[in-house]
């Protein structure tokens, strides 16, 4: 077999799997709300939090 | 004294004296609100934004109905033996604590699952065990924390409603064929198929049909499924005998593709599976480009958005019962608590009522009734619960009534053809005649080259670039005036909004400001100490006219008042080191020489004698008459009010005199107004703000509502605009002509590309790379154009 035979089914096989992550990303809703993830990504941290960390919150003011 | 701000909601905390944990707050509600997160080591909440709450509101009852089964089952997403999935409509989610805290619930109670936050159209999705928690008792949770959802009738049918995807995928499948095609397409681009150029890659010819198999196989779902809507469209459109831009494209694509597979079958030549690709995928990113929506805003608002779906009847036994708003009968027996909406017509039975028509109106005074007054659907209580026996069904109201006038069933957009459409009917036209004439000709010439010549004709004048250029021009100004706090609900506001001719004003709550009025004294001046017992006396009074009064008189000390009374609907009545003071309607205070006035006024009388009164008049948007002046060189101007001829006198001194001036206006008068101004061939815009100019909005060519904060609701309209923008009308209205000039110069340009490739169709010499060029590049260059040039015009605007 030709090595075109095989470059070819590489990069449609590639393509292809691109194409169904997409698809799969559109259909989990992904491309619904593009701005609320972005902020949602800084706050992973903020979960939990110790009684010290409090000053911080006394410095705001 | 020491100014200080609420920890939690910003508001002002200078007298409330309310401190915990060392923090200020304006009241108790923003205070437990604190207590809750702090015990559930949520205060991370504040450090994210500053003060990002709201003041908690009490909602006694008012969600009684989720416990029916059957409303609730019309709000849940999904519903399982324990789990439910329900999308609230919070509209204070306004920053990024919000959604934090929202996506936090479950460490508030164990029993939710998990929460996510949509922040663009401002929606929480709760997954929660209702075994545990219920519906109401959800949100009666977020209440608790400020974040009371806004539960409409208009949440009733749709609650289970799919998003339309449809297009993303569209685009997604274009792309992906498109960049595939291309690539498969490079040999043939280099001629590498051919031992003609000597390049010594005659070895990839016996794989050259892999290659375009390939191709084909991969423009099959473009054509069959991306390019659906042209087809429909087009199809659509010749039925009903218009030839709109889509007939050309289809009938290109179709063209293409035929002539394409039938190359690559005979070995005639490797087809134009790129441009065929590349065409609907620059299509359809164009459509994409246009489809920018506000989500946050809705354009098609009715009575429904604002009605609460449950209402709590009083049985004829005594007790209480959620029903159903649509349930209500005739005679039926209903409570309606503070701050509940009125959602029939009925007469008072029971209780003070003090009702804010606002919703209807616009007018922001409310008004006081006694039992056995009748009371209009739409109004809202504030003083405590009432009850009240029903007149009507809500279907038959005085208010919802005007939303069975046939303006709202029928489909401005559908009427109106578009500057595309009106051009590609020349268009189409002239293509398919050039096609024929060069056709003939070559027929007569050489006959092997007619059919040839007449595909190349159609695909090369496949209207791409046209069709371009307004989807790219007009997303490009919605976007603009997004910017600028000038919401237009689609694109083809843009077309209207350049033809108009006449301007339509409401009064209340459109040329006026809202909250702002300004007061005029007459009478007895006041002694320094009466302004400052008045200012004191005021201070205590709950009333909105209490309430602006205090707050445009100037800054006095306070003194601790003696004895305090309020008399509801009357007046107040106060003492103080042996000074009284009476404030309030004329007949109360004992003004002997009441002259009937139109405008609002409040009398005063300190020790039994009469002093004087304030007179409230509209304060107007700024730059009234300087925006007014502008227009009139331009447009016919005109005001139209349901108010009454208080303030005629003011508006004339104020505004050209051409402007037309209309009183006592009912909702279905400037409905008719406006029709009879159109039947005289006017292009009207309608400004307005309330629920009362609802049916002249939708009657309008263009209807705008003006909005103090587009968060809140605003009937149904073509465009929103921001009040603080009200002066700036007349530039955008003059954007949007500028916008159809860019459109007709990117037609130029594109006819110009048009020209080449005929002049390479009709002699026949159109070979797949010249296509493959010139197709792309007159797309590119028009989106080029457009962004450009609507970029500087947006520039222009500041």
């Amino acid at each position: 077999m030709s090595v075109i035979y095989v470059l070819l089914a590489i990069s449609i096989i590639v393509a292809i799997v691109f194409f169904i992550a997409f698809i799969m990303a559109v259909k989990k809703g992904q491309y619904d709300d593009s701005y609320t993830p972005s902020v949602r990504m800084l706050f992973e941290d903020e979960l939990i939090k110790d009684k010290s960390d409090k000053s911080i919150l006394t410095k705001k003011q | 004294m020491e100014h200080s701000t609420c920890f939690h909601c910003g508001l002002d905390a200078t007298l409330s004296n309310i401190t915990y944990d060392d923090k200020p707050f304006c009241c108790n509600g923003c205070k437990t609100v604190y207590e809750i997160f702090s015990v559930n080591d949520l205060t991370c909440y504040y450090d994210l934004q500053q003060a990002p709450g709201a003041t908690p509101k009490d909602i006694e009852g008012k969600y009684n109905f989720l416990e029916n089964p059957k409303i609730l089952d019309k709000l849940l997403e999904f519903n399982d033996e324990s789990v439910q999935i329900v999308s609230l409509y919070i509209p204070h989610i306004h920053c990024s604590s919000c959604i934090w805290i929202l996506e936090n619930l479950n460490k508030l109670n164990a029993a939710i699952n998990s929460s996510i936050v949509n922040f663009g159209k401002k929606t929480v999705r709760v997954t929660y065990n209702y075994k545990l928690l219920t519906a109401k008792e959800l949100v009666t949770l977020l209440s608790s924390i400020g974040y009371e959802p806004f539960i409409s009738l208009d949440d009733y049918s749709i609650g289970k409603k799919q998003t339309n995807r449809s297009l993303i995928y569209k685009l997604g499948i274009a792309g992906f064929a498109f960049g595939n095609v291309m690539f498969l397409s490079f040999p043939e681009y280099f001629d590498l198929f051919s031992n003609k150029t000597g390049t010594g890659e005659f070895w990839l010819e016996q794989y050259k049909h892999l290659f375009r198999w390939l191709m084909f196989a991969f423009s099959l779902p473009v054509v069959f499924y991306s390019s659906q809507d042209y087809f429909i469209s087009a199809y659509k459109g010749l039925r009903s005998k218009i030839l709109n831009i889509d007939v050309p494209i289809a009938l290109g694509v179709v063209v293409l593709f035929l002539r394409s597979t039938l190359e690559i079958a005979f070995d005639i030549g490797s087809g134009f599976f790129d441009s065929l690709t590349g065409l609907i995928f620059f299509l359809l990113l164009g459509k994409f480009f246009q489809q920018k929506t506000y989500a946050f805003l809705s354009f098609e608002r009715d009575y429904k958005s604002y009605f609460p779906i449950g209402i709590t009847k009083i049985t004829d036994v005594g007790s209480e019962s959620a029903i159903q708003v649509y349930d209500i009968k005739k005679g039926d027996r209903l409570l309606i608590r503070n701050e509940e909406l009125i959602p029939v017509d009925c007469v008072l039975i029971k209780g003070s009522a003090r009702i804010d028509y606002s919703f209807v109106t616009g007018e922001s005074k409310t008004v006081s009734k006694q039992s056995g007054d009748k009371l209009f659907a739409g109004g809202k209580q504030l003083d405590g619960s009432i009850e009240v026996d029903a007149l009507k069904s809500v279907e038959q109201s005085y208010l919802t009534q005007l939303w069975s006038n046939e303006v709202f069933k029928t489909d401005k957009q559908a009427a109106f053809t578009n500057l595309t459409n009106r051009i590609s009917k020349h268009f189409t036209i002239a293509i398919l005649s050039i096609a024929c004439i060069a056709t003939t000709f070559w027929l007569f010439t050489d006959n092997s080259k007619a059919l040839n010549v007449f595909t190349s004709v159609l695909i090369i004048a496949c209207p791409c670039a046209i069709a371009l250029a307004a989807p790219f021009t007009f997303g490009n100004i919605l976007r603009i005036l997004g910017k600028k706090k000038f919401y237009l609900k689609n694109a083809s506001v843009i077309e209207q909004l350049s033809k108009i001719d006449t301007i339509i004003f409401d009064k209340t709550g459109t040329i006026t400001a809202n909250k702002e009025s300004t007061i005029n004294y007459e009478g007895i001046e006041l002694s320094l100490e009466e302004a400052a017992l008045l200012k004191s006396t005021l201070r205590g009074s709950n009333h909105p006219l209490s309430r602006s009064l205090y707050n445009l008189l100037s800054e006095h000390n306070i003194v601790p008042l003696d004895t305090y009374e309020e008399s509801i609907g009357k007046g107040i009545e106060a003492q103080y080191n042996n000074q009284q003071i009476k404030v309030g309607s004329g007949d109360f205070v004992g003004c002997t020489t009441e002259t009937s006035t139109l405008n609002t006024t409040v009398h005063i009388s300190t020790n039994k004698h009469y002093k004087g009164k304030f007179t409230f008049y509209n304060a107007y948007r700024k730059g009234l008459s300087q925006l007014f002046n502008t227009l009139n060189k331009e447009y016919d101007l005109a005001i139209i009010s349901g108010d009454n001829e208080g303030e005629k006198t003011n508006l004339t001194k104020l505004l050209p005199t051409k402007t037309k001036l209309l009183f006592n206006q009912k909702p279905e008068d400037k409905l008719e107004y406006i029709k009879h101004h159109q039947g005289e061939g006017a292009n009207v815009m309608m400004v307005g703000d309330g629920l009362n100019d609802a049916g002249a909005l939708a009657q309008s060519n263009v209807g705008i509502a003006i909005s103090e904060n587009v968060n809140v609701f605003s009937p149904a309209c073509d465009a929103i605009l921001d009040a603080s923008k009200f002066n700036q009308i007349y530039n955008y209205i003059n954007v949007s002509k500028s916008a159809i000039k860019i459109i007709k110069w990117s037609f130029v340009l594109s006819f110009i590309y048009n020209v080449i490739g005929l002049c390479f169709a009709v002699t026949g010499q159109l070979s797949p790379v010249v296509a493959a060029i010139l197709m792309p590049l007159s797309s590119i260059s028009i989106v080029v154009f457009t962004t450009i040039t609507t970029n500087l015009l947006g520039r222009k605007l500041n």
